[in-house]
């Protein structure tokens, strides 16, 4: 009923800890004094990081959700300024039926501005537009020493640099700045293509990258044998053709998972048995239409709070990406590690990252294959696939992603972004998070000789 | 649409004025703190609003709200819509240890408001349409130990308004009392949120629809109303031994 961030948890809802306690935030001219706080401080609004990374344990959650003002916005070059707590799906509300799109958005609507900007969020456009990093001309940072710094590509570059992907650790965003893109109207002309193989994937990827604005395939990652890697891909572009033009997108009925769902519902069986259904419903090899851009971009977010369907335990998400080079060999190696794990659920994804660089520090896209998926939390040995998967991202140059991570060792984080020894002396130094404090841990170096 | 708007850095007005501004209406809006009240009104901007003109101004100072009503009104050139939102949740325990902190809350919440009704009113009434909206409490339904110097303005207001109701009805001029449950805002920010806590959003919203539908009285969300009934029908004998 109440928009109340109490006690917050992440989408993953797991690991569970608790902040100390919630400080709300809900004017941006009056923010509580950070540097008299004994606790460290992270800012939290809802919570659509998978893991840890938006969590503090025994410290301060700056709550600003409420942070949800427009500043103003440029109907001609479609230039936007709002708040750090606005969500996506505000900003969607507001320009979409004035001609403007997000530049970038990820598979949920209902993520802040600031966290957007923080977890330099990618979607289904990342070989053509990038990060969402790259489409911020500006915000304000304000520091635990009271000091408030706009940062932009020509101010306080460095902050900037840092603030992007920079995992809430630099300071409190305020308000940002970023450009939207022209649309004609709010559909999505689409394609889906059933694949048989990763193989197959890689064929489609690249014939399609060129002529359409956002791919993305479902993976059956529980298929095996010659079927690995087998799925649906997406491919579509903003409807630019008169007839539609005008239209408005209807409204859909939302539905919620009213409570957790027991943890035998989701298991190999039942995850094996919907997958092979999912992926052999659609009988035409390729079918097109035209769809209103929300069940395109975010067919999830109809149903709210679907992590609850992974009962009490939570849930984790894998997302990692490895480089072009070996990369077919090494996705398969992975896809044929999770298949034979068992473990695994029907949301997968598959995506080609592009080579548009992000100015972010620590961001986590670059030019490679990505896979994304769901695993019910099944404790150790759950624990184990991914620290097996890990491996295999290490040693292939990979990286994964920390949005969705609740357990990387600190180990495999060093190794990914090697880059944050000189992110560190950016961090304000009353911010920590959960994730922050478990990945940079102490790793021993191994000597040689 | 000429919407006039008092405490419009409010949680549940600004909540309200939103759903005004999307409808692309004319927009005056007053507050105390310049800094708030100038965010509030570039948002508004932003999601519509033909045009924001504000004022900064304490209501405590009753002697300055004949001039601000003026100003406005021949600002927006007319009012359709007057929606009064300024309040303060006082310290209860404060105010039965200080007399002059008990009538500071009764100027915050009730004085300064009738100052304003009473200048409005005969504004609307020559007018001879338009619709008055003040944020009342289910506070002010029945008194209780945890506060009552807020419930008792609150319970003022209601009564004035009911009476201005009645006067105004020959004029064409709606008078509507709003009674908010528990709302999750700033105001409320240090009370334990409970279920019953709605949103400032869905009860901003519900604040608009009823100043459209010119209603007389609405509880915001509606299932206060059959709250507010049975804590009503407790008898006193018994209500009075309850920690309320």
């Amino acid at each position: 009923m109440a928009s109340v961030n109490n006690a917050p948890q992440s989408w993953g809802r797991y690991p569970k800890i608790k902040p100390d306690r919630v400080i709300p935030v809900y004017w941006r001219n009056e923010i509580p004094d950070l540097s008299s706080l004994e606790e460290l401080v992270l800012p939290y609004a809802y919570g659509r990081s998978y893991g840890d990374s938006c969590l503090n344990e025994g410290g301060v959650s700056l709550d600003v959700s409420h942070l949800t003002r427009f500043i103003s916005f440029d109907q001609e070059t479609g230039l936007l300024r709002c708040e750090a707590g606005v969500s996506l799906a505000q900003i969607l509300e507001l320009t979409v039926p004035r001609g403007w799109f997000l530049p970038v958005t990820p598979g949920t609507k209902f993520v802040s501005v600031g966290g957007a900007i923080a977890n330099d969020v990618h979607g289904k456009n990342h070989h053509v537009a990038g990060t969402f990093g790259c489409h911020v001309t500006r915000f304000e940072l304000l520091r635990s020493s009271g000091e408030r710094l706009i940062c932009s590509p020509t101010e306080n570059i460095e902050l900037f640099r840092a603030t992007i992907g920079g995992l809430g650790l630099t300071g409190v965003i305020l308000w940002a700045e970023f450009r939207l893109k022209p649309i004609t109207g709010p559909f999505i002309t689409m394609e889906r293509i059933r694949y048989s193989s990763l193989k197959e994937f890689m064929e489609i990827s690249d014939s399609s990258d060129q002529d359409y604005e956002y791919t993305v395939a479902w993976v059956d990652c529980l298929a095996s044998g010659q079927q690995i890697g087998r799925g649906l891909f997406m491919r579509g572009n903003h409807e630019t053709s008169a007839a539609h033009a005008g239209k408005k997108a209807p409204r859909k009925l939302s539905l919620a998972v009213p409570l957790d769902f027991p943890s035998f519902v989701l298991n190999t069986l039942t995850i094996k048995a919907f997958n092979t259904a999912y992926y052999h419903a659609q009988l035409a090899r390729s079918i097109r239409k035209i769809v209103p851009y929300d069940p395109f971009f975010y067919p999830l977010d109809s149903i709210h709070e679907w992590n609850r369907m992974y009962g009490k335990r939570g849930f984790m998400q894998y997302q990692c990406v490895v480089p072009f080079e070996n990369g077919y060999e090494v996705m398969l190696d992975i896809l044929r590690r999770i298949s034979r794990a068992g473990e695994g659920s029907f949301l997968a994804v598959l995506k080609k990252f592009g080579d548009v660089p992000s100015p972010g520090m620590l961001s986590f896209p670059r030019p490679g294959l990505t896979l994304a998926l769901d695993f019910s939390n099944n404790g150790q040995k759950t624990l184990q696939l991914f620290e097996e998967l890990d491996k295999v991202v290490r040693e292939n140059g990979g990286s994964v992603y920390p949005a969705k991570d609740a357990r990387m060792s600190a180990e495999s984080f060093q190794a990914y972004f090697p880059q944050w020894h000189e992110f560190e002396p950016l961090i304000d130094s009353k911010f920590s998070s959960s994730f922050w404090r478990r990945v940079t841990l102490p790793v021993a170096v191994p000597v040689n000789g | 649409m000429k919407v006039l708007i008092i405490g419009a850095t409010s949680a549940i007005a600004y909540e309200a004025a939103k759903c005004f501004a999307q409808d692309g209406a004319d927009m005056f809006l007053v507050a105390r703190n310049a800094e708030k009240l100038a965010s509030v009104a570039d948002d508004l901007k932003v999601r519509g609003a033909h045009c924001v003109e504000t004022e900064v101004l304490d209501l405590s100072e009753l002697d300055r709200h004949e001039e601000l009503l003026e100003r406005a009104f021949s600002s927006l050139n007319g009012c359709d819509m007057l929606l009064i939102a300024h309040g303060t949740l006082g310290d209860q325990r404060k105010c039965e240890l200080s007399v002059a902190e008990t009538l500071r809350e009764f100027t915050n919440n009730c004085t300064s408001v009738i100052s304003l009704l009473t200048i409005a009113a005969n504004y609307f009434e020559q007018q001879k349409h338009g619709c008055i909206a003040v944020i009342s409490s289910v506070a002010g339904d029945r008194g209780r130990q945890s506060n009552y110097v807020y419930g008792t303005a609150k319970a003022a207001i209601s009564a004035f308004l009911q009476g201005l109701r009645n006067r105004l009805a020959k004029a064409g001029v709606a008078v509507l009392t709003i009674k908010p449950g528990t709302v999750d805002t700033p105001m409320t920010a240090d009370l334990k949120k409970g279920l019953l806590f709605a949103s400032a959003q869905s009860v901003g919203k519900g604040v608009y629809q009823a100043m459209k539908q010119g209603k007389d009285v609405v509880y915001l969300p509606a299932y206060w109303r059959v709250i507010m009934f049975i804590v009503r029908a407790v008898p006193e004998r018994i209500f009075k031994k309850m920690s309320l």
